[in-house]
Parts: structure tokens; sequence; C-alpha cells
């Protein structure tokens, strides 16, 4: 029922861990099933430079958090904030239907994590 | 060659070649309608009647009351709507379990919403329910009490026997939903003391589509599906000849292996348990630990998520079951194993394993060679990964 991508990204997937002394954090529970993710990242002129994640989920929450991490990386805050559910769940060519609040951990997990940032930072852009 | 190693035995069952064999002929030349007058129809008849003795025995019943049915839930849905509206006079009470199959929980749910009373017995840590609260449960306007004989998530084996002399001596019907047990250990429908009893083929290496429901003579029961006059007038619709003829046949080699394979797959069981306990920590095994199919393991790998395991196992070869949120359509986690009283969080990192007929000890080897590594990854890969301790 998942498409290639999802699993690849379930075999494989990119930037699992934790940054030591990240710029922001992002802890994020999924309330429709009690799934978890904690997105990490550093941030170097507005520019998302590491960023790296850790999941506690189905395979979909394991994918859409490894594709969210790899979208975001090298990416102005400013865009990495606009990537919504939709976006992810097309990077990995869909989602099963009653998978597709799986992706709300990584969407959220990610503007999070920005939003931690940017209130230790004090700037607004 | 790639591996397939199943062991969702409980789930279906791969039907064996003796049993296509003897179904074969009963959907070409052996085609007729049971309900026909003439030779073929006899002759389907004939086949089917034999059948149904085969059936009858095997459970210590007579043949007339067993009633052929499209499989296990509708063998349920049959007995629960079946007593509770030939009944409505004398009461509008049903005892059950909330570990049942939904094809008992939703129809005990249906019938609910049109003015029955449904109470949920208690089950201990195990999924086992206590006979005494039947007692002490059932009260005159109660007309059913169903309890599966065995859990089919967590293999708990129920003490049937002992509910079956409370409901005699009250003069209560009892169900049971014996789909899982079966074909696998002994079923005797006096021994149990049941009045009606739900089994199906494909659990037994039959063919899917077919089960039956056992009456009790007797029994006040409405119909299910009206129309024809097959089966007494119990259960319109022309007989499912080829399934029928599959499912005698199952049965028939069932009995002849219930012994030797149950004492093989229990120690096949046992040996994966215990590996499992020894190589992976933080495990928790569900179901009672003695009182237990031969062939049903079931453990909370606490840490990791259930639907991350099975397909981790699957990319391996292995095909599994488990009762996590996120494998479930409702997103909730198995109700066996939160009316077991197990948190929610542990109920999400389950794994089901259930060993049949081709499942060796090289299988259980494997198993156990791939699983303790795939916890590990999926525990480093979590947030919590380290709240439960100990690398
Ligand atoms: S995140 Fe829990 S079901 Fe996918």
């Amino acid at each position: 029922m998942y498409s290639e991508k999802v699993m690849e990204h379930f075999r494989d997937p990119r930037n699992v861990g934790e940054i030591e002394n990240p710029d922001g954090v992002g802890e994020v529970g999924n309330p429709t099933c009690g799934d978890m993710m904690r997105i990490t990242i550093r941030v170097r002129d507005d520019v998302i430079e590491d960023i790296k994640f850790k999941t506690l989920g189905c395979g979909a929450a394991i994918a859409t958090s490894s594709m969210v991490t790899e979208l975001a990386k090298g990416m102005r805050l400013k865009e990495a904030e606009k990537i919504s559910r939709k976006d992810i769940a097309d990077a990995l060519d869909g989602l099963p239907p009653q998978k597709m609040h799986c992706s709300v951990l990584a969407a959220d997990g990610l503007r999070e994590a920005i939003g931690d940032y940017r209130s230790k930072n004090g700037s607004e852009s | 060659m790639e591996k397939f190693i199943y062991l969702d035995y409980a789930a279906t069952t791969p039907v064996r070649p003796e049993v296509v064999e003897a179904m074969m002929p009963y959907f070409t030349e052996k085609f007729g309608n049971p309900s026909s007058l003439y030779t073929e129809g006899r002759n389907a008849r004939g086949a089917i009647e034999e059948a149904r003795d085969r059936v009858a025995a095997s459970i210590g019943a007579e043949s007339r009351e067993i009633v052929f049915t499209s499989g296990g839930t509708e063998a349920d849905n049959f007995a629960i709507k079946g007593i509770a509206y030939a009944n409505e006079k004398k009461g509008n009470h049903i005892i059950t379990t909330p570990i049942e199959h939904h094809a008992v929980l939703e129809p005990c749910h249906y019938l609910r919403k049109r003015g029955f009373e449904i109470t949920y017995l208690p089950v201990d840590e195990h999924g086992m329910v206590d006979p005494a609260d039947v007692e002490r449960t059932i009260t005159g306007k109660t007309v059913l009490v169903s309890v599966m004989h065995a859990n089919n998530e967590v293999g708990t084996i129920e003490p049937l026997s002992e509910i079956g002399k409370i409901t005699r001596e009250k003069g209560v019907y009892l169900h049971t939903d014996a789909v899982q047990t079966f074909g696998h250990i002994p079923v005797d429908v006096n021994e149990l003391g049941v009045d009606l009893l739900s089994i199906s083929a494909h659990k037994l290496y039959g063919p899917k589509g077919i089960g039956a429901l056992y009456i009790r003579r007797g029994t006040r029961m409405e119909p299910f599906m009206q129309g024809g006059s097959q089966e007494n007038n119990r259960r319109a619709g022309t007989h499912n000849v080829a399934g029928i003829i599959g499912f005698a046949k199952a049965v028939e080699i069932a009995e002849k292996e219930m012994v030797s394979e149950a004492k093989r797959l229990a120690e096949l069981r046992d040996y994966l348990i215990r590996g499992i306990l020894e190589r992976i920590e933080d495990v928790r095994l569900n179901g009672h630990p003695t009182k237990r199919l031969p062939n049903n393991v079931n453990v909370c790998l606490v840490g990791a998520e259930g639907e991350a395991i099975l397909l981790s196992l699957d990319m391996e070869g292995i095909s599994s079951s488990s009762g996590s949120a996120c494998t479930s359509g409702t997103l909730d986690p198995s109700h066996v194993l939160l009316a077991m009283g197990i948190p929610a969080e542990i109920a999400h990192s389950s794994l089901r394993l259930t060993l049949g007929s081709r499942t060796t000890k090289e299988d259980i080897d494997y198993v156990l060679d791939v699983l303790p590594p795939i916890v590990k990854r999926l525990r480093a890969m979590s947030p919590l990964g380290t709240a439960w301790g100990r690398k």
C-alpha cells in the first residue's frame, strides 16, 4: 500500500539523529495515533544548514520525517516554513488516505523547530 | 532464493493440496445444485450431507445441528442476532467480553442501538475471563452469553466449560467463537457446554468463504438469511458445494494431525518466546503464559512501533501482524490489549507471530536473528530511545 519512495525512505531514512547544541528544536506528538517526532536544526544566515530527526512511529511517519529533512536542508527559513503536509506526501509519490495524518508530524515538527529558533533569536523575518 | 516465512497463520492459512483436489470436481463435472431433484442435484446433496456429518462429528454434534455459513463472521452475526431476535420476549440482555473479535462486538453494538443491553465482562492482565463474573452478571433478562474459545490476538484460551456449567444452570444460551481453536485443539460442544459455536474453514487449511454455526437442538433462533429453504430454513442461499467439501476435507486432516501438530507448534512457540525474551530487552509477553493457543506468540517490543516492526520484518521476508494504532484502520491500538490493561503506548509496540504447518525451527532461528537488530534500529531512531533505558 506504500509507494516505492515511502519504502525507500523507510528502509534508508536520511538525516536520522540529533544535532548537538542545535539552534532550534521541534518536538511534536501526533494526536491521532500517539506517535512522536523530534527535529533539530542548525541555522546559518537564515538558511537551514543541517537538520536531523528522531521519530517513533509507523512507516509513513518515518518516511515523512526523512523526506522533510531532505526537503528542508539548505533551504531559507522563510521557504522551509511553507513546506506543507501535502508537499511532503507528494515528494513521496503520495501516501495512502488513512496515512495522510502521519505527515502532520513532519510538517509541524519542522515548523516548530523554526519557531523555536526564531524565538531564541528574536528574528521575525 | 528469496526468503518467505509466513507467520500469520491466525489471519489465514494456505489451502492444502488434498483439499483443493477434493473440491475440484464440484466446480466442473459435479456442478449440480443440491436443491435440485434430479441425479446431479441429489449427488451434490449427498456430498454436502456427508461433509456435514464429518464436521458435526468433529465437534461432538449431530449433523442437523450444523448450519453452513459463509465463514466465521456470518456465523457470529447469525448466533448473536438470531438469539437476540428470537428471544426478545424473554429479555434484552447480552453478556460478552471486550476482547471478542469484531464479528461479535459489532453485532452487539448494533443491537445496543436497538434497545439491547450489553455487559462486557472484565478480563485480567492475560485476557482471561473469570467465570464467577459470568454468574454475577446474569439477570432474569439475559438471553445470551458470548465468550470466545481462544483470543485471536493474544491466544489466551478461555475457561469455557466452567462458563458453560453456569449458563446451563441458569438456562441462558452460550455462544462461543471457536474460529481460532477449531482444528487446532479439541473442541467439543458438550464438554464446553455451548449452545452455539462458530467455526471457519480457512483457519485450518481449508478454503475461504465457508464456515459453520453449530446450533444445539431446541435452541430458539431466528433464521439469518431469507430466501430458499436451504439449511432447514435457517440459512437461505445456494450451497457453496465445493467450499463445503473442502471444509470437510480440511477437518478430516486436522483431526488426524491435531495432537502431534499442536505439540510440535507449542514447542516452536515456546522456543520463539524464550528466544525473544533472551535477546531483546523491555519485552512483555501478551496473553496467558500457559493457557494459550499452541501457535500464538504476541509480544510488546516496548519503544518500537508495531507497523514499523511489521514492515521491517516484511523486508526480511517475514509476514507478521501487529495491534499497533498505526496498523489498525481506526488508529486506535488493539482493543484486546487495552482491555487487558496494557497502556496505549505499550500496546503500540505489539507484534503477533502465529505459527503453522510450514513453520520450521530454521524459520524461528531466522526470526530470532533478524528481529533484535530491527528493534534496536527502531529504538535508536525514536526520540524516546533512551527513555526505555539500557541502550
Ligand atoms: S504516525 Fe501514527 S499512524 Fe502514522
